[in-house]
């Protein structure tokens, strides 16, 4: 197998929000991260892409430590991520996360999911948490569902409702680790108009997908992974008209043309 | 036919029972709960001390935990429980190793609730910034005892039947006064059947009260 060494087009701007610096995390004998090396700065759409199994999940866990790494060092808004404890707590408050499989907290309300977090983390008042939520849940367009609980809402609702979970906290970045690939088709995109109108609006955000129109219409850049590294950093029209590196051709070339 | 019964009073009998049941029950969940928590927790320690109390505790018959506190405890080490009067001091050190030993069936029957609840609840509940005890308290445990509500109602039942132990230690109560009756009277059976009876009378409404809740509270996912 030849080194394919990492390319990149897209040049950050001066104000990093997320530094990433020669992580490498293993799972037992897999080396699932290698070296990664990875800058977004602030309000920067990044998209994550890259055939399973490439450590594209693992590397989007690591940045609020759901994931812990083997060396290297990650830093949020200058800050190092820290260890257990209350300091970690703090720093994933302004982390938001959204997951493939929603976990919406199943014994709660809607309404309830979203405010759990603002009153408990960052103590806002029942009131003006309830009063945010509910402007949140209306911007997701799952405003008349705030009563119900998770299991009584579609998949494509709970992930909105999910997001909406997460913008209650006023992230500083979202992580997104897959979306939309526990959906059914036809409720991928009412999720994904979300997440462009959030791009838009200038959040910082980290998406892991297979979402290749997301990737072309909202991203400002595109990170191809493959075994664990980072083979490929480029501009959307970039990567996918013109992918440089043999793996990602490869791996375009599967995903596209059929 | 039921003469047998005068002179005795199976009221303030049951009674006691009642409330041996009531207090451990609610004096193990609370312990339960907390070495539930300990045996989840992240610190080794904790983890190494729930682990522990369990394997110790659920064990050792209760018959020698009971004996243990009336002889070990109050006889040998002085803890009268706060009390002077031997009928109090022998009620709550009762209580007081029925809570020990069915805390840790508590416990068991937690942790098997805690392990129905999806990874992803968890994740989520830290990735709002919540610290491992809000994580707990407010997302893990309320999802898990919902789903142990039938389990749990189990060990209230063993309980129950449990509280007679402590006429071992001369606790005033229905088993006690079983014990008693059948020896002043020539009504084996009667009395049996009488005391049977009345456990019967206890327990069957927990097993479907809390069966019924069980289905009420259950978590759709």
């Amino acid at each position: 197998m030849t080194e394919v060494s990492v390319t990149k087009d897209a040049i950050p701007a001066a104000d990093d929000l997320v530094v990433l610096k020669n992580v490498n995390k293993h799972f037992g004998a897999l080396h699932v991260l290698q070296d990664i090396d990875l800058t977004i700065a602030r309000g920067e759409v990044v998209v994550v892409i890259g055939p399973s199994g490439s450590g594209k999940s693992t590397l989007c866990r690591t940045i609020n430590r759901l994931e812990t790494i083997d060396s290297g060092a990650i830093t949020i808004d200058g800050k190092p991520l820290p260890q257990e404890g209350k300091e970690l707590a703090r720093l994933r408050a302004d982390v938001g996360m959204v997951f493939q499989s929603f976990n919406l907290f199943a014994h709660k309300t809607v309404l309830e999911n979203v405010m759990l977090g603002q009153v408990k983390v960052r103590r806002t008042a029942k009131a003006e948490a309830e009063e945010k939520a509910r402007g949140l849940l209306d911007r997701v367009g799952v405003g008349t569902q705030a009563d119900k609980y998770p299991a009584q809402l579609s998949g494509g609702q709970q992930q909105r409702v999910a997001i909406a979970r997460a913008l209650a906290m006023d992230p500083k970045v979202m992580l997104f680790d897959e979306p939309t690939s526990a959906l059914d088709p036809e409720m991928i995109n009412e999720v994904l108009e979300v997440m462009q109108q959030l791009a838009r609006d200038g959040m910082t955000m980290v998406v892991v997908t297979h979402e290749m129109g997301f990737a072309r219409s909202a991203a400002n850049r595109v990170v191809f992974m493959a075994d664990g590294r980072i083979v490929e950093e480029a501009t959307p029209d970039q990567f996918f008209s013109n992918p440089r590196s043999d793996r990602a051709k490869d791996f375009l070339s599967k995903i596209l043309h059929h | 036919m039921f003469d047998f019964l005068e002179g005795y009073d199976l009221w303030a009998a049951f009674w006691t029972t009642v409330k041996l049941t009531a207090l451990s029950a609610v004096g193990s969940l609370i312990w339960g709960t907390l070495l539930a928590g300990m045996r989840v927790s992240p610190v080794p320690l904790m983890r190494g001390f729930g682990t522990a109390y369990v394997n110790v505790v659920r064990n050792i018959p209760l018959t020698v935990i009971i004996v243990f506190t009336s002889l070990g405890l109050f006889q040998t080490l002085n803890i009268n429980m706060g009390a002077d009067d031997f009928t109090t001091i022998n009620f709550r050190l009762a209580v007081f190793g029925l809570t020990a030993y069915t805390a840790a069936f508590v416990c068991e029957a937690l942790r098997s609730g805690i392990n129905t609840v999806p990874v992803g609840q968890a994740e989520a509940a830290r990735a709002i910034g919540l610290s491992f005890t809000q994580v707990l308290t407010l997302v893990i445990l309320p999802q898990a005892f919902r789903s142990v509500v039938g389990p749990l109602a189990n060990v209230l039942i063993a309980l129950t039947k449990n509280t007679t132990v402590a006429a071992a230690i001369g606790v005033t109560e229905a088993a006690l006064l079983m014990r008693e009756m059948i020896e002043n009277e020539a009504q084996l059976i009667l009395i049996g059947a009488v005391f049977a009876f009345g456990y019967i009378c206890l327990t069957l409404p927990t097993g479907l009260i809390l069966g019924w809740v069980s289905k009420k509270v259950a978590v759709k996912r």
